[in-house]
């Protein structure tokens, strides 16, 4: 297969946006991709594009969204898809990406990732992303993500002992990250004693979803995302001299059950070790070999646990990593560089590219003053779509 | 002082309310925000702290800023009854204010909550300081509401499940006019309470000294609009 490189990288501020029309934003993010491919005026050169969304249709009353992206940033007559896979769109149309440029079909290609939930209020948005379950044995009884979560939280604690000050020191150490990048929704220092040890803190940070608190759960966002990618081998590449290419090494994508009580064990999240199997094998790499990680952290347990799944640390072992501090930005392997989800915010559609994003920022040195990783070879992404049935693993590296 | 024979015409009866007992927060920021009434002689500052906020369209900033300007200054001319102020303050810098009155001594109506400092809930926990002096500290019965955005609506309506007193029209009707009053009864306070109202007493002599002195805030979130790719507050 042809090696494929990132060259370019886009991103909006994460928030509420929704005095913005989606397209516009997308718009917003491809265009600073192509300034920061140094392609405004070729752009044309962009063979094809591929846009991850979830709820235009529901939320925003749009559809077609490709067919509009590309219209309104003028690269007709490039072919135009939009990928729709649940939380999981932004890698996954990074994947079709990937291929279609693997496979000889496209030389340079564009990938998109874009959402506008603030459109309706917080109820409905939760109960937009709930449509992802399956409709009667999950979604009828009225489950959302946020009580799978907290069902998934509570059954991690009893079994392996973890306690609510370890999660609220998750997302102190992701809030840490966020403060210092300039693209996060939640943008604010959190401290251990505000959200967790002050007689204050029950209110303050008050229960969403018993076991989980306001702090242990991703905001709902707005926001795109965009990535350039060019077949290395291409002579397209000659317009890409600006920066240096960050290779896609490894993509590695699996399904799980659709309805949760299937599984033999709710808390083995298989896609997430499959598709991470998969990048690593694809990428000749191991988890021993990655310098960072973005991992979904839409609700702060899933840190922990899709480090677990992707052989970071032992079953049950990762909360021992957060106390001592190893997932820290100076940490041995530091995790949600970004302020992840929790932080950062959780557009659905760009959620799996901004990912991406910040593998191509912190492998490029350009992450900002005090949450760059130091000399990053390998970083790796895990979007997770569903409650961990469809996830897609990339790995990125220096060229 | 002396005052006018006339001026005192025009002066409002006063009731001669409570005070509030001044508490300390721990914010999720982990800053501690001193939660205490002010006095008429610093309605100064806070009308400073308010002004620049008149001109915020976004999320309603506009007409809560102006309607509570208003309520401040009517306030300090002595023009408006029964009034009460609360801020809330870290290190002495205004993080929000709330305005309130008693229409007598067994109903409140509540004005107007304005947070400047964002995303910490500081608006939430100074509108359950206002909520709580109405029906603590003035032993109020109940206390009359209504929001003119849709972030105090889901705070104070359906959060504190208030009542609807739509069909108790026109014997209780919130005087800032336009949509339905809901009321906040002493029997849903006290369900809600424990989840809502939070800080401790009494302030630590030292805490309580850095809000002595208000100061206007230095930076204001409301008036940093979007700009493409962050470059705003990558900037700044």
């Amino acid at each position: 297969m042809r090696k494929v490189g990132i060259v370019g990288i886009g991103h909006t501020v994460f928030g509420n946006l929704s005095e913005f029309d989606l397209v516009d934003i997308m718009s917003f993010a491809s265009a600073d991709a192509l300034d920061d491919a140094d392609i405004r005026k070729e752009r044309k050169i962009i063979d094809q594009v591929f846009v991850a969304n979830v709820g235009a249709g529901l939320l925003n009353h749009q559809t077609a969204i490709a067919s509009s992206l590309v219209s309104r940033i003028d690269l007709e007559p490039a072919m135009a898809e939009t990928v729709e896979n649940g939380p999981a769109s932004g890698a996954s149309a990074l994947k079709c990406g990937y291929t279609a440029i693997a496979s000889g079909m496209a030389d340079v290609v564009m990938v998109t990732g874009g959402e506008v939930m603030r459109a309706v209020t917080g109820w409905k948005a939760t109960d937009f992303v709930a449509t992802l379950l399956h409709p009667e044995a999950e979604y009828n009884y009225g489950l959302t993500l946020p009580a799978f979560a907290a069902m998934f939280t509570r059954l991690y604690m009893e079994r392996y002992g973890l306690t609510e000050e370890e999660l609220a020191m998750v997302a102190v150490k992701d809030h840490d990250n966020g403060i210092k990048n300039p693209y996060a929704h939640v943008p604010y220092t959190c401290t251990l004693e505000g959200i967790y040890g002050s007689p204050d803190a029950n209110v303050v940070n008050n229960l969403i979803a018993d076991p989980l608190r306001l702090y242990n759960m991703c905001p709902v966002s707005d926001g795109a995302a965009s990535l350039v990618l060019c077949a290395l081998d291409s002579a397209k590449m000659k317009h890409f001299k600006k920066k240096p290419p960050i290779l896609i090494q490894g993509i590695g994508a699996a399904t799980d059950t659709h309805c949760i009580h299937h599984r033999k064990d709710p808390l083995e999240l298989k896609a997430v070790a499959l598709s991470a199997e998969r990048a690593y094998k694809m990428a000749g790499l191991g988890p021993k070999d990655i310098s960072f990680a973005e991992l979904h952290d839409a609700f702060v347990i899933l840190e922990l646990a899709i480090s677990e799944e992707v052989g970071f640390f032992k079953k049950g072992r990762a909360r021992e990593a957060v106390v001592q501090g190893l997932t820290r930005i100076d940490g041995k392997l530091p995790i949600n560089t970004s302020g992840g989800l929790k932080a950062k915010g959780h557009p659905l559609g760009a959620t799996g590219v901004s990912q991406v994003f910040e593998l191509v920022k912190q492998l490029r040195g350009e992450a900002e003053e005090g949450r760059q990783v130091g000399n990053p070879k390998h970083g790796m992404a895990v979007n997770f779509g569903g409650f961990g049935n469809n996830v897609v693993t990339t790995i990125c590296s220096k060229e | 002082m002396i005052v006018d024979e006339l001026e005192k015409k025009l002066r409002p009866p006063e009731m001669g309310l409570a005070p509030y007992p001044a508490k300390v927060i721990t914010l999720a920021s982990g800053e501690k925000m001193v939660c205490r009434e002010v006095s008429r002689e610093e309605a100064g500052v806070l009308l400073e702290t308010i002004f620049p906020l008149i001109g915020v369209p976004d999320d309603f900033y506009d007409i809560v800023a102006v309607r509570m300007y208003s309520e401040i200054l009517g306030w300090y001319r002595y023009r408006v009854a029964n009034e009460f102020v609360i801020v809330g303050a870290i290190d002495g810098e205004i993080a929000g204010i709330v305005t309130s009155r008693c229409v007598d001594e067994k109903v409140g109506m509540s004005l107007h909550t304005l947070t400047i400092k964002r995303g910490l809930r500081v608006g939430a926990q100074l509108f359950a300081a206002k909520m709580e002096h109405h029906l603590e500290f003035l032993n109020q019965e109940e206390v009359w509401i209504v929001a003119e955005s849709p972030i105090g609506f889901r705070r104070w309506m359906i959060e504190y499940g208030l009542e609807n007193a739509y069909d108790r029209y026109p014997e209780t009707h919130h005087e800032l006019g336009g949509v339905p009053t809901y009321v906040l009864t002493k029997e849903i306070y006290n369900r809600v309470r424990d989840e809502k109202v939070t800080g401790v007493r009494p302030v630590p002599p030292e805490l309580l000294a850095t809000a002595e002195c208000l100061r206007v805030p230095k930076e204001y979130p409301q008036l940093q609009r979007y700009r493409r790719g962050g470059q705003k507050r990558r900037g700044s």
